[in-house]
């Protein structure tokens, strides 16, 4: 990879991080469209609570952060983070897995050997 | 639009299961294809951002907020497959850690956010570029009409799930009518965010941008040509 592109990667990055740092204490905590919808249309009563409910970043808060706007700012922070790293691992694994035309011996799950006996 | 649990019926939430499963097995193979050393880390950063921008809940009425799906920018920045992966992926880490979409609403969730946005923006993303010349112009234009249309039509696509397997029985035109209304105000949030990131990119990188190859690339050199001739 070019330096230009890791280059530009960083930047982007730190672009994401900044956003979920500076601005995400200040997205407008109204219910979204379709909780809204869901209230005026009176079919939110079915709604059940999240199984993750109880998740120490449940509701992007960090538990034990008291001041709101800095715990929104710490989860945006480790979601950014976690979701790049995650991520970057994702679609590198499906580049070596997936991107070579012969499998390897041991073929891995999902190949198709044409006519190989199995 | 991140559906809860218990709004739809089990045979509902399965049945979006596996067409979402489906799907992703196909985006998995197909990225794969596509992908490259440039791409991957791409991706990442895509998937990143997207988290980020999907914090970022703007006013779009009294009393309503919406924000970024990010399909249809993903698609544009990183294609239609890829893209799709990568929202689909920020809808993983949201339902596991940040208790934000249900999990057994999983499916519905990469439906709505993921697979509609990616493919219907995508899908009219090309096409408008096919009416316009090829500049960064015209990029940047089609991606925010792209992203604009497709947050209504999944709110639409929510209705239409609803009143097949909704958990209450409502007049499906009153919840499609509502749906759509405010899914309209958001699109136009959705158009202007994502118009912002592929214009800010096409700047810096136009040859990063996957619905933007076709532009002229100061990077030309990465793109070894693939109509060179071959001795056999």
């Amino acid at each position: 990879m070019r330096t230009n592109t890791k280059l530009f990667i960083v930047a982007g990055l730190l672009v994401g991080l900044a956003l979920a740092l500076f601005l995400s204490p200040f997205a407008s905590s109204s219910p979204d469209g379709l909780e809204k919808v869901a209230a005026e249309e009176r079919f939110d009563g079915t709604m059940r609570d999240h199984d993750t409910a109880d998740s120490p970043l449940a509701d992007y808060g960090v538990e034990g952060v008291g001041n709101e706007k800095l715990g929104t700012a710490l989860a945006g922070l480790i979601g950014v983070l976690l979701t790049f790293g995650v991520g970057l691992g994702l679609f590198a694994g499906m580049r070596v897995l997936g991107g070579k035309p012969n499998a390897p011996p041991g073929r891995s799950a999902g190949s198709e050997p044409a006519g190989a006996p199995s | 639009m991140h559906v809860p649990d218990g709004f739809f019926d089990a045979s509902t939430s399965v049945g979006a299961g596996v067409v979402t499963a489906g799907t992703l097995a196909v985006c998995l193979k197909k990225a794969s294809d596509e992908l490259n050393d440039r791409v991957a880390p791409l991706a990442g950063l895509t998937a990143a951002f997207i988290f980020a921008l999907q914090m970022l809940n703007f006013p779009v009425a009294s009393g309503t907020s919406g924000h970024l799906l990010g399909g249809a920018l993903a698609a544009v920045l990183v294609g239609p497959w890829a893209g799709t992966l990568c929202v689909a992926l920020v809808l993983l880490v949201q339902g596991l850690l940040f208790a934000d979409g249900g999990l057994t609403a999983y499916g519905l969730n990469v439906l709505l956010i993921a697979i509609i946005p990616a493919f219907v923006g995508y899908a009219l993303f090309r096409a408008i570029r096919l009416l316009r010349p090829a500049t960064s112009r015209a990029v940047v234009g089609a991606s925010g009409i792209a992203a604009f249309v497709s947050v209504p039509v999944a709110a639409a696509v929510f209705a239409i799930l609803y009143g097949i397997g909704g958990a209450v029985d409502l007049s499906f035109g009153a919840v499609l009518g509502a749906m759509v209304g405010v899914h309209a105000l958001v699109g136009i949030g959705e158009a202007l965010i994502t118009a912002a990131v592929v214009s800010a990119v096409v700047s810096v990188r136009p040859d990063l941008v996957y619905g933007a190859t076709d532009l002229q690339r100061p990077y030309a050199d990465l793109t070894p040509s693939s109509t060179a001739p071959a001795a056999s």
